[in-house]
């Protein structure tokens, strides 16, 4: 056995090396993805190597290749979890959130008293553990979607006013008072000179809600889902030692997590393609 | 989320801001209790058709406050439960939230110390190896879009079949979430040094890890702590989660979980009740660790 490893050994040394090299070589443009990319590669190869050469148990850790055999053959399920938890859980509960999130920031600082009273509050709710609020959602509004998005809807509520507050106070007087000698009223200034201002914190906002949005999704599925979504196959697959099915699943959570991120991110650079952070 | 901490602000908190925050706090009280009425009313009002009695306003105010599985349960009563749980049984009993919280607790604390500690060797890396920056980089960014909440079950499965049961698999889940903000918050406080102060240590002949000790390091405490209190706050999120798949044995997990079984709202809501707690506290403890190093250190007192 301790014979057997040494090949695994050898290449994670061998691609260190390589990566040394080419980190030093690959500094501007496409040419910087190849390290992280060759850094993922070995990764799945001494997984792959690691797996086959220990003989570790399926139901420990599935090998790479047995996990993606998996994907392919049960694309349909995938599919109908991913439209169950990701497009009504916790794409609804994203915008539903955000949106009332955006628009009480809004409200919260047209008035000073609420600004005051309301930011701790927020601050403090954004630091205590709202995902165990799901059962009680569970229990309000039913199995189906409805809760995964109500859980999603208190998760990102508070990140994003606290971003969006901030964001409206990123103007500095003397932008505002220039607005004031142009005569331009409260609309003028907030569509012309103070949301603009705000992209960034409020893009910063949604990009953290992406990740929160999918997670609560999920887990308010182990308080009880409908015979589909990701949160209920990784409860029950677990429960039967499917494990290649639970990898599979993550694999899918992992790629929508990124894609979601990656599309709002990519928004961000299309709108915001004036501001300083975006012009590389 | 890093406080204010200029001189005189004590004054202004007491002038400006206990007043708002106390009139939203009540506020929410008071749509609390409206919440509980308008939840619990339709159960109340049905009791009382099938007893056949006319109930008036303030009886059903009063009973849909005093229910023993509200659908909301009103504020007094999450209390109360509190309050039972926490002073009034013994801290052996099955049914102590002292008992259910230390559980938990040692799970967060065992996480975050690990998580911040890799998060800071991470960190020292990517700062200081070429090679780690490029490829280890992306890619700790890339672990966080794997929801390890959401496999929070697979990883206590397989580490019991394994053998490790208990503590480590949850620390093991808060590290994994606990590390990131420390990493992202490190990195970018051991570049917080501007290029003229790399020089003058440069000129001193300072070798990298003096450099390292002497400015790197005292540079990046404010990174540090406004990212481990982020950090502290995620790693209670992954213990109590945690503990939901191990057959809600014990925690604060667990009893969410057997409440909402067994239609315990009550206790669910003392259960979210202390967790808040215990979040406010670690919190306002790397706060005050925060307020004392800076002090220290003779910044920004």
């Amino acid at each position: 056995m301790s014979a057997a490893i040494v090949p695994v050994i050898a290449i994670w040394l061998g691609a260190w090396w390589a990566n040394t090299r080419l980190s030093a070589w690959a500094v501007s443009g496409w040419a910087r993805l190849l390290p992280p990319l060759l850094f993922g590669v070995t990764l799945l190869v001494i997984w792959e190597m690691t797996v086959r050469v220990l003989n570790v148990s399926p139901i420990l850790l599935p090998a790479p290749s047995a996990i993606g055999a998996r994907i392919v053959s049960s694309t349909a399920v995938l599919r109908e979890d991913v439209v169950q938890t990701f497009f009504r859980g916790a794409l609804t509960g994203y915008v539903l959130g955000c949106g009332a999130a955006f628009l009480t920031g809004i409200l919260v600082d047209r008035v000073p008293f609420l600004r005051r009273g309301l930011l701790p509050v927020g601050n403090f709710v954004s630091a205590l553990p709202i995902i165990g609020m799901a059962p009680i959602m569970v229990m309000w509004f039913g199995f189906d979607w409805h809760s995964k998005a109500a859980i999603v809807v208190l998760m990102v509520f508070f990140p994003m006013l606290v971003n969006t507050v901030q964001g409206l106070a990123a103007t500095d007087v003397m932008q505002r008072d220039l607005m004031r000698t142009y005569a331009a009223d409260y609309r003028q200034t907030l569509v012309k000179l103070r949301l603009p201002a705000a992209a960034p914190f409020l893009f910063n906002g949604l990009k953290i809600c992406t990740t929160l949005a999918l997670i609560g999704a999920i887990v308010a599925e182990f308080f009880g889902s409908p015979t589909k979504g990701m949160g209920f196959r990784i409860s029950t697959e677990v429960g039967r030692l499917a494990l290649d099915m639970v990898w599979a699943e993550i694999a899918v959570a992992a790629l929508v997590g990124s894609a979601f991120y990656g599309a709002v991110a990519l928004t961000e650079r299309v709108l915001t393609f004036w501001h300083p952070a975006q012009r590389i | 989320m890093v406080a204010d901490h200029a001189p005189g602000s004590g004054a202004r908190i007491v002038g400006g801001r206990v007043f708002p925050v106390l009139v939203v706090v009540l506020s929410i009280l008071v749509i609390w209790y409206a919440g509980a009425v308008l939840l619990n009313r339709a159960w109340v009002l049905d009791q009382a058709q099938r007893a056949g009695v006319e109930l008036s306003v303030g009886e059903v105010v009063a009973q849909s406050w005093s229910q023993e599985r509200p659908r909301l349960p009103a504020p007094h009563q999450v209390v109360e439960d509190f309050w039972n749980s926490t002073f009034g049984t013994r801290v052996t009993s099955k049914r102590s939230l002292v008992r259910h919280a230390w559980i938990t607790l040692s799970a967060t604390l065992a996480g975050f110390g690990l998580g911040a500690v890799l998060g800071i060797m991470l960190a020292v890396g990517i700062v200081h190896d070429r090679t780690m920056n490029a490829s280890v980089m992306p890619w700790v960014i890339a672990s966080q879009t794997i929801p390890i909440l959401a496999i929070a079950p697979m990883i206590i499965v397989v580490l019991n079949s394994v053998g490790v049961s208990g503590l480590l698999p949850k620390a093991f889940i808060s590290m994994y979430l606990s590390f990131f903000p420390v990493v992202v918050g490190m990195v970018k406080g051991f570049r917080s040094p501007d290029r003229m102060l790399l020089d003058q240590m440069h000129t001193w002949n300072a070798g990298r890890r003096q450099t390292f000790w002497k400015l790197r390091w005292p540079a990046s405490m404010p990174y540090l702590f406004a990212s481990l209190k982020v950090a502290v706050a995620a790693s209670l999120v992954g213990a109590i989660i945690g503990e939901l798949p191990t057959g809600a044995v014990a925690g604060l997990g667990a009893r969410m979980l057997s409440g909402s079984y067994y239609g315990q709202t009550v206790q669910i809501w003392s259960a979210l009740l202390m967790a808040a707690i215990l979040a406010a506290v670690l919190v306002a403890l790397i706060g005050l660790a925060e307020r004392v190093t800076l002090a220290a250190m003779g910044g920004r007192a």
